[in-house]
């Protein structure tokens, strides 16, 4: 989640900043050996930042014993945003970082600005080892691959059983995906039936996080290729905005949370809602705050076609003195056999093409979600992801105004869409 | 000074037996100076470790954020061109700089007013003989000791809307939940409880020092002319109390303006609320720099409240030496 210790912004200013001068051309001399370099031959110690659950553990002790010059030391934050801090920091100061940085889906775009702080990782050996999209978000224009893809987030429903039987809809995953297949509109006029026939139960959780499901269909919501921002002008995104608020406050299909605050995981308990779009990394989050809660169930199925929520990558920062050691194991560690058991360990889904293939991912069902066969819900909304929405450098800027923008109408109930829209603009042309 | 002057008059000798002597005298010369810049010096050489500490942590960061601020400077990306006070100027237009002063201000007064109102009562009920004296002592410090993150975990579960347990107190006994996260005075004063949560024992131990100070026949002739327990509090705990006071007063304003851990863990987002409610100017700060990764920017805000603080101290000094020429010496 988003909370973490800190010291106040101005001492950590300060201290960013100096080390930002003491920084300043630094990695020149590590950067001779490159990732062209021999490998298997020195003994070396690499170090690997990850975070979350990456499923890594055993898999480092495979590849230590496979290769008895290489010591790998794993270092791990707690969550991405730690990571994330951490990264940028250390980026700034030229120094400090590992061999090998795991990176998420959603930092990638403002770290693309920044191609000559990470190896090169094109490959002939790699090509077409990941789904499309995957190699294409982490390919800059000039084509350099700069990360090697381990997960992704493709999106399903996922929804209470129970709470359809009673609202007299259909409750069975295959009726249920085929009742909300078609568009958003679709999605959002079944939930309408839906809250009509049931007391105090929304529809879906939130609207940051349905907008969330929607936008990333759009394959140039906030900025352009080269970096102009349309985000106010959009036409696309202010339908999609003004769609999602409708449904949300004036047929009150929102529970009218805010994703990840402390009510959004309360709701869970108190059967506040009966659908929630899910990444399959969202699975582990409901078994963990719907503990005891019985008929979640997952349907195969996504509003608008297929769409991805997060993934993560592994990257080889220039700083680093091991650069050929360390894009060896990266291509290692995301080779599909790799990643198919960091999936049976942590349930990361993979995003290796010959990954979604194999039959012990096909055959893996989740015992919380009434043994819902996941892992070929997960592969089949995987191929189904069409669209890679473009991620500029204010990606993540624009997307908090926008995030604030839903909350004001949809959960604090301070603005009407209008107003809030207005809101938005000003802090759009104040990046 | 003694000591050189006693080596003077050795010096008209010398030209008469221009061959020995210098030596003897030179050797003298050169061990006495020794000793004069050890007396010149070493307190310089003491107390220097401090001083370039805060040259290099203090000073240094504060001369180059000002640097930073007169250009455009992306976060990893580092310096770009000089644009003078173009940060200052973008930053000023914008509502969101002032709607970040307003909530500063406005959380620092209602942490700041009760804590120090509070940190008085407590450290009086303290100054008074009590059993197991220590232990209460000690106690008023232990949320002092409790990171304040963790403080603003505990403090969310009380102050979530929908099923938070104020708001369920609230509704149990028949009133109307408040909004805590989209209210901005209620968001602020969630806020200020939780600074006060912290710094009210703190500085309760401070008054509590100085009540001690404080001669104890004034209480005695005190209670010999009548005044009771209130009476004695309002008139000799209080304003022998003043300089402590506004030592408090300085340090709480300092530490007030520069809130940020305890509204920055409010939500799940840190940004200060959708509409920005409760963002602190130290919170605008890290969204400059941090979210947007506009280091210019970001130091231009910086600078502006470090100026601010400056202000308010040299007010805060001001009055402090007024008030000490009034009542201090009397």
């Amino acid at each position: 989640m988003r909370t973490r210790a800190r010291t106040t912004a101005f001492s950590a200013a300060a201290a960013c900043l100096t080390l930002t001068l003491t920084g300043c051309g630094a990695g020149s001399a590590s950067e001779a050996a490159g990732v062209d370099g021999e490998t298997g031959t020195e003994d070396v110690t690499l170090t690997v930042a990850t975070f979350n659950e990456f499923g890594y553990e055993e898999l480092f002790e495979e590849y230590e014993s496979e290769n008895p010059n290489v010591t790998i030391e794993h270092k791990k934050a707690a969550t991405s945003n730690e990571a994330r801090d951490n990264l940028t920091t250390r980026l700034a100061a030229g120094s400090g970082l590992s061999d090998v940085e795991a990176i998420e889906v959603d930092w990638l775009p403002e770290l693309m600005e920044y191609p000559d702080q990470f190896a090169d990782l094109t490959d002939p050996d790699v090509e077409g080892r990941w789904l499309d999209w995957k190699t294409e978000a982490a390919t800059t224009a000039e084509g350099r691959l700069i990360g090697y893809g381990t997960d992704s987030g493709p999106e399903a429903v996922c929804y209470r059983a129970d709470l359809f039987e009673e609202a007299g809809l259909p409750s069975e995953r295959e009726e249920v995906a085929e009742l909300l297949s078609g568009d958003w509109e679709n999605y959002f006029s079944v939930g309408r039936d839906f809250v009509a026939q049931s007391e105090d139960v929304a529809w879906y959780d939130s609207a940051g996080a349905t907008y969330q499901g929607m936008i990333n269909q759009v394959q140039n919501a906030y900025e352009e290729e080269d970096g102009t921002v349309i985000a106010a002008e959009n036409p696309e995104v202010k339908a999609v905005y003004e769609q999602v608020l409708a449904a949300s406050t004036e047929d009150d299909l929102s529970a009218h949370l805010g994703q990840w605050s402390d009510d959004w995981a309360a709701g869970f308990q108190s059967d506040a809602f009966a659908t929630m779009l899910c990444p399959g990394w969202m699975l582990g989050i409901i078994e963990g705050n719907a503990a005891g809660v019985e008929g979640w169930d997952i349907a195969n199925v996504f509003p608008g076609g297929g769409g991805n929520w997060g993934g993560s990558y592994l990257t080889v920062p220039t700083q680093g003195e091991h650069q050929a050691e360390a894009k060896k194991l990266a291509d290692w560690l995301t080779a599909p056999e790799q990643q198919i058991k960091a999936f049976t360990a942590k349930g990361n889904f993979p995003s290796q093409v010959e990954a979604l293939e194999s039959e012990e991912l096909l055959s893996q069902t989740n015992p919380f979600f009434r043994d819902a066969p996941s892992g070929e819900i997960f592969a089949e909304r995987a191929q189904a992801v069409e669209i890679t929405p473009f991620k500029g450098p204010k990606y993540f800027p624009i997307n908090d105004a926008m995030q604030q923008a839903l909350t004001r109408v949809d959960v604090d109930r301070t603005d009407d869409a209008a107003s809030s829209w207005e809101k938005f603009v000003t802090a759009v042309n104040a990046l | 000074m003694a000591v050189t002057d006693r080596v003077r008059p050795a010096t008209p000798s010398r030209q008469r037996r221009p061959q020995r002597p210098p030596e003897a005298v030179r050797r003298l010369a050169f061990s006495q100076r020794l000793s004069k810049w050890d007396v010149k010096l070493s307190p310089y050489l003491y107390i220097s470790p401090f001083f370039v500490l805060f040259a290099l942590t203090g000073l240094f960061p504060l001369l180059y954020t000002a640097w930073v601020s007169l250009h455009d400077w992306d976060f990893i990306g580092g310096q770009g061109t000089f644009t003078g006070l173009e940060n200052y100027q973008f930053v000023l237009a914008q509502p969101f700089f002032w709607n970040a002063l307003g909530n500063t201000f406005s959380i620092f007064v209602l942490s700041s007013v009760p804590q120090v109102v509070l940190a008085l009562t407590i450290a009086a009920a303290l100054d008074a003989n009590l059993r197991a004296r220590t232990f209460w002592r000690m106690g008023v410090l232990v949320p002092f000791v409790v990171a304040p993150v963790a403080v603003g975990l505990i403090f969310n579960n009380l102050y979530a809307d929908q099923f938070g347990l104020v708001n369920e107190l609230l509704k149990s006994v028949g009133l109307d939940p408040v909004r805590w996260h989209s209210d901005t005075l209620a968001s602020h004063f969630a806020i200020a409880t939780m600074v006060n949560f912290r710094w009210t024992g703190y500085n309760a131990l401070i008054f509590l020092a100085a009540m001690q100070a404080i001669p104890r026949d004034l209480y005695e002739a005190a209670t010999i002319d009548g005044a009771g327990r209130l009476r004695q509090f309002l008139s000799i705990t209080v304003p022998m109390l003043r300089p402590t006071i506004i030592f408090v007063v300085i340090t709480a304003t300092i530490g007030g303006l520069q809130i940020f851990d305890e509204a920055r863990v409010f939500d799940q987002y840190g940004l200060g609320g959708a509409d920005r409610q409760w963002q602190t100017l130290t919170m605008y700060i890290w969204e400059l720099g941090w979210g947007q990764r506009n280091f210019g920017r970001a130091s231009a805000v910086a600078w502006l409240l470090f100026l601010l603080i400056v202000l308010i101290s040299l007010a805060n000094f001001l009055i402090t030496r007024r008030i000490a020429h009034q009542g201090g010496r009397k």
